[in-house]
């Protein structure tokens, strides 16, 4: 245990926590979403997260040519991949998402099945979707290229503040301000609430539930999609099992946070991810699952409803 | 606009809830439903909203048979329902949920305050508490705003769903009087209700419903003097 470490580095600590927060909240926001409007968990989040860090690498290599030994970009030049990694990642996300909803829990939810039987579709779906990329990736690491120079902008008491950090947590509250403004000003968002509030109600208002299932799912894979390129923007690798250790940081945090509620599962997300950090920092980073675990562990236990206590239903999203 | 069932059948699973119903609404009448709980006097709603899906039988909405419609679009039709329990969107405002009335309208912008104006007018408490959260509502504010909410698409057929359950009896003349007058405005309505007494009074005609079969088809004023019915459904006739 080292506690000496927490102490002296705790601002630097702090800032990396909320980098790594405002990853787990986007992904967590997926979880929510799908949660509030199907009561589902929908345990093929996870790899839609994974497959969004693939499809990154896959723009950054394959559609802008950054190699792995290239110096880093630039200016304009380096906007740009960033930018086409962004979007290639969030709409390879996106498409994922659709795609496991419409395979995966569509014809299920249209024959009646239980929440079990989707519960197990969602977790063979997951299954399945890691073992392909086990094969595509020889069940390797991959490196992603270094798109950008990482410098450190200022220190601030004894924290160094690094740029690639900086982008990911303004990025990431950007698109947490847009999904709010979607869900509370569009027509499609409000449909989104109101089906998570009561189905048939909705349905008699002339919402297309299919259809707001569909752009529920778009929406949390969007997300889960920028989520990815910024976690392989700051660690700089993935795996097919990226999925899994995110997956469940995040799950917690939307658990922590009160599933379905969208306020809860930001606040969830930026709660573990600081959590993790300065507790890794005491005791050492293998602990680092282990300690969501817990955490998971002890909310169930003690509020189940999670720390906001509301489901989306009473949420003022 | 008128609204026919013909020989309608509905299953929850094995078991039949409806036996074989017609009704008929012509254009500009209350109709009410009455009949005792599990008489299958929801499910008829629901089935002609399309929540429940028929096993055999019609719906004619204006000669068109919509019994295989999907649900979201025959609300475009001009048929409206204010469901069972009100189903208000709680953590909507009262504003909002008005809006949810209109979701699939394409004049949505442009009709929008008439049409909350209309509402307002006939609910003025709904006005009052436009930006509270429908949650936060009394019963009888919610009832209000559930049938306030149906009117928003213009329907031409309104279907309204016990709308004076678990209300004081105050509230209870106060909602049947703005369905009185929402009828006057040429809406068609559709009423089911267990406070026969009320619904008689107000309506032009009445199916009574027994375990899924209509037993008895009449004038609403002729029944209110049905020995049978009162006895059965007023309270007061086997003295």
């Amino acid at each position: 245990m080292d506690f000496a470490l927490l102490r002296d580095a705790f601002w630097g600590l702090t800032f990396d926590g909320i980098a790594l927060g405002a990853i787990y909240a986007l992904i967590s926001l997926g979880y929510t979403l799908v949660y509030g409007v199907l009561r589902l968990i929908n345990f093929a989040h996870s790899e839609v997260f994974m497959i969004g860090t693939f499809a990154a690498l896959v723009a950054a290599s394959g559609i802008m040519g950054v190699k792995v030994e290239d110096d880093p970009r630039t200016g304009g030049s380096m906007i740009l991949t960033l930018l086409v990694c962004l979007l290639v990642a969030m709409l390879a996300s996106a498409i994922t998402a659709v795609l496991v909803e419409i395979v995966a829990y569509r014809r299920l939810r249209q024959r009646g099945a239980t929440k079990l039987a989707t519960l197990i579709s969602a977790i063979g779906v997951s299954i399945s979707l890691v073992e392909l990329f086990r094969i595509i990736t020889d069940s390797l690491p991959r490196e992603f290229p270094r798109i950008m120079e990482k410098t450190f902008l200022f220190s601030y008491a004894g924290a160094d503040i690094r740029n690639d950090k900086v982008i990911v947590i303004i990025a990431a509250g950007l698109m947490m301000f847009a999904l709010e403004r979607f869900i509370t000003k569009t027509r499609l968002g409000k449909g989104i609430r109101a089906v998570s509030m009561d189905e048939n109600t909705s349905t008699l208002m002339g919402v297309n539930i299919n259809r707001v299932i569909t752009v529920t799912f778009f929406a949390g894979g969007i997300m889960a999609g920028a989520a990815a390129f910024f976690y392989i923007l700051v660690y700089e690798n993935t795996s097919f099992k990226v999925g899994f250790f995110l997956g469940i940081s995040a799950f917690t945090a939307a658990v922590l946070g009160g599933i379905g509620n969208l306020k809860g599962a930001l606040f969830g997300g930026f709660a573990l991810g600081l959590m993790e950090t300065w507790t890794s920092a005491v005791f050492g980073t293998a602990w680092k699952a282990v300690i969501s675990f817990i955490i998971l562990v002890l909310v169930l236990l003690i509020k189940p409803t999670g720390l906001f206590g509301e489901s989306i239903q009473q949420a003022r999203v | 606009m008128r609204l026919e069932i013909k020989d309608l059948r509905v299953h929850y699973g094995k078991i039949e809830a409806i036996k074989g119903v017609s009704v008929v609404v012509n254009e500009g009448e209350i109709v009410t439903l009455i009949g005792a709980n599990g008489a299958g006097k929801t499910t008829m709603l629901k089935t002609i909203s399309g929540l429940r899906p028929v096993t055999s039988g019609q719906i004619l909405f204006n000669g068109e048979d919509i019994s295989k419609m999907p649900a979201f679009k025959r609300a475009d039709l001009g048929l409206s329902q204010a469901p069972e329990g009100r189903g208000i969107f709680v953590g909507m405002t009262v504003l909002e949920n008005l809006e949810m009335g209109k979701y699939n309208r394409k004049d949505r912008k442009k009709e929008m305050a008439e049409d909350l104006e209309k509402v307002y007018h006939l609910f003025p408490r709904l006005k009052e508490r436009a930006f509270q959260a429908g949650g936060t509502l009394s019963g009888g504010e919610q009832q209000m705003l559930a049938i306030g909410r149906a009117l928003m698409s213009r329907p031409k057929v309104l279907l309204l769903d016990e709308p004076s359950m678990g209300l004081a009896p105050l509230m209870i003349q106060n909602i049947f009087n703005i369905i009185t007058e929402i009828n006057k405005t040429g809406v068609t309505i559709l009423l089911v209700e267990q406070n026969a007494q009320q619904a008689l009074q107000r309506a032009h005609r009445a199916y009574v419903l027994e375990v899924g079969n209509v037993v008895k088809e009449a004038k609403a004023s002729d029944l209110l003097n049905d020995p049978a019915v009162r006895a059965a459904y007023l309270g007061t006739g086997a003295h």
